[in-house]
């Protein structure tokens, strides 16, 4: 209910629309949305264009140390988005975010990660992190979508509290995989080349 | 409600919805007899304008008739999503967003509370006085320097067309005409039907008739027989309009001669600025017809001087 509230607010404040090639939303195979981020409202935004039937089976990874930092991320974190916390900055065999993944994708529902692993205000995005890849590898069922998120490092520039609005635009392309035999370092490039492909000329 | 007891409006808003039914009627025989598939896109492209006109008369009309606070509302509204489009298509700079915060969230409310309360003589200074002083020392303090003078300009120049130059058109609610008290609705009525009938108008003759473009580089669907079978039309239109303002025959025909050229104007320089910006349309929210900016880029010019012309020579 505050879910879809807020979702539609975002998605109205930001003019926001999601396009995505025909057919990607009909297999029932659990999918991983990556995607470039600038902004805090990335998840938020990506998850607000999805069809609601997806959009209800999919949680964003979300960096510990930031939605535990105070009650009312807390509450929008675990209550309202529902998302996947992820640890980032001392990370063990216990905690391991792709080992977190892994499960909800085990489980059938879908995630949302930013593999640049943080918020950049660069034009390009930065090298993928190796999760993408271990994803890919522990869960071949997985669908993995490349997203493209325009402007909204305009709406909310890291360093900045208040919001202006932008039009914002979600681009989805066709689902990768892993080659047989691809490197890490080279799937990586891949996927980020595929999340660029998609930027708006 | 006071219009809808107003029989001059009741025939005007009557004809507007025989209009719209002739239109979509049109539209649907020609959705049937157009073979080709060229002849094709542009019926279904001319059938998704008359949706989307069925809905924007809908929203104007009610506006309208639920009076004067509504009716700021709705261009309120119209000017947050123009400035909206407008910012996202031209380069904005980081160190402007303060500086935009302060046009969305400040400066648009204040210029249509001053429309709403009739307080004239701050309406007509705040924007193109206050905001345009504001801007360029808010940038400043912001403490970036690159591209200083074109940010600033960007920014003051949306200001200026998609909030102060669009709230003239309510601000007509607020002009004082003797003889025409409890009436000047009515004026926005035949002001807003003028200057889109005068963009729908010259795009048929371009449609049927158009041959030599009229500036090629800036807007190739304009041609001069569009300009010249449109503007002459839409001026018989207002001049046949007469009994819903003020004017006489002659004088509607003379304010509807300025409003469309103001409204061709306007048409033009937004088109300049989407050329240079490599764009075709400002947004995608009207369908058929672009953005918002796209479809009131004539009012944004014509409104201002409709405004002060009436203001001088009728109150």
């Amino acid at each position: 209910m505050i879910a879809t509230l807020l979702t539609s607010a975002v998605r109205l404040f930001t003019g926001a629309r999601g396009r995505w090639p025909e057919g990607v939303f009909e297999s029932d195979r659990p999918r991983v949305f990556f995607a470039n981020h600038t902004s805090n409202l990335d998840f938020v935004v990506l998850w607000s264009v999805l069809p609601p039937a997806i959009r209800r089976r999919t949680r964003a990874a979300a960096a510990r140390d930031y939605w535990m930092g105070g009650p009312v991320r807390r509450w929008l974190a675990s209550s309202v988005f529902n998302v996947v916390l992820i640890e980032r900055k001392q990370v063990t065999r216990a905690n391991n975010p792709v080992r977190e993944l892994g499960a909800v994708l085990s489980g059938g529902d879908s995630i949302i990660i930013f593999p640049e692993g943080g918020r950049y205000s660069e034009p390009d995005p930065m090298p993928f992190k190796s999760g993408l890849f271990h994803l890919a590898q522990d869960h071949p069922e997985a669908e993995l979508i490349p997203v493209w998120i325009d402007n909204l490092n305009r709406v909310l520039p890291k360093g900045e509290l208040l919001a202006i609005p932008f039009i914002c635009s979600v681009t989805m392309g066709p689902p990768i995989s892993r080659l047989p035999d691809e490197t890490k370092d080279a799937f990586a490039e891949r996927a980020r080349a595929a999340v660029m492909a998609l930027r708006t000329p | 409600m006071d219009l809808l007891n107003d029989l001059q409006a009741r025939w005007f808003f009557g004809g507007l919805l025989a209009l719209l039914v002739v239109a979509s009627a049109i539209g649907a025989v020609l959705a049937r007899t157009t073979r080709s598939e060229s002849g094709q896109a542009v019926v279904r492209n001319l059938n998704a304008r008359i949706r989307a006109w069925w809905f924007m008369a809908g929203f104007f009309g009610v506006a309208v008739v639920a009076g004067h606070g509504a009716s700021v509302l709705l261009f309120a509204v119209m000017s947050f999503l123009a400035l909206r489009e407008f910012v996202t298509l031209v380069p904005t700079h980081r160190g402007d967003h303060r500086a935009l915060f302060w046009a969305f969230f400040v400066i648009l409310p204040a210029n249509y509370y001053f429309v709403w309360t009739e307080w004239y003589e701050l309406f007509s200074i705040l924007i193109p006085v206050y905001a345009c002083l504001w801007i360029p020392i808010r940038a400043a303090m912001a403490g970036e320097t690159t591209d200083f003078l074109g940010r600033t300009a960007r920014v003051q120049w949306g200001l200026l067309v998609c909030i102060y130059f669009v709230s003239y058109a309510p601000a007509l609610l607020t002009l004082r005409i003797p003889g025409y008290e409890g009436q000047n609705a009515k004026l926005l009525c035949f002001l807003v039907c003028v200057v889109q009938m005068s963009d729908v108008l010259q795009y048929i003759w371009g449609k049927l008739f158009g041959r030599r473009k009229i500036a090629p580089r800036v807007s190739p669907s304009k041609t001069v027989e569009g300009f010249v079978g449109g503007i002459a039309s839409a001026v018989a239109l207002g001049a046949a309009l007469w009994w819903i303002t003020p004017f006489n025959p002659w004088q509607s025909a003379l304010m509807a001669l300025a409003i469309c050229l103001m409204g061709f104007s306007g048409g033009l320089v937004m088109s300049a600025i989407k050329r240079d910006r490599g764009v075709k349309d400002f947004g995608a929210m009207i369908e058929g017809h672009g953005g918002m900016l796209d479809r009131i880029d004539s009012l944004c010019f014509a409104a201002p001087l409709f405004f002060h012309l009436t203001r001088y020579f009728f109150t």
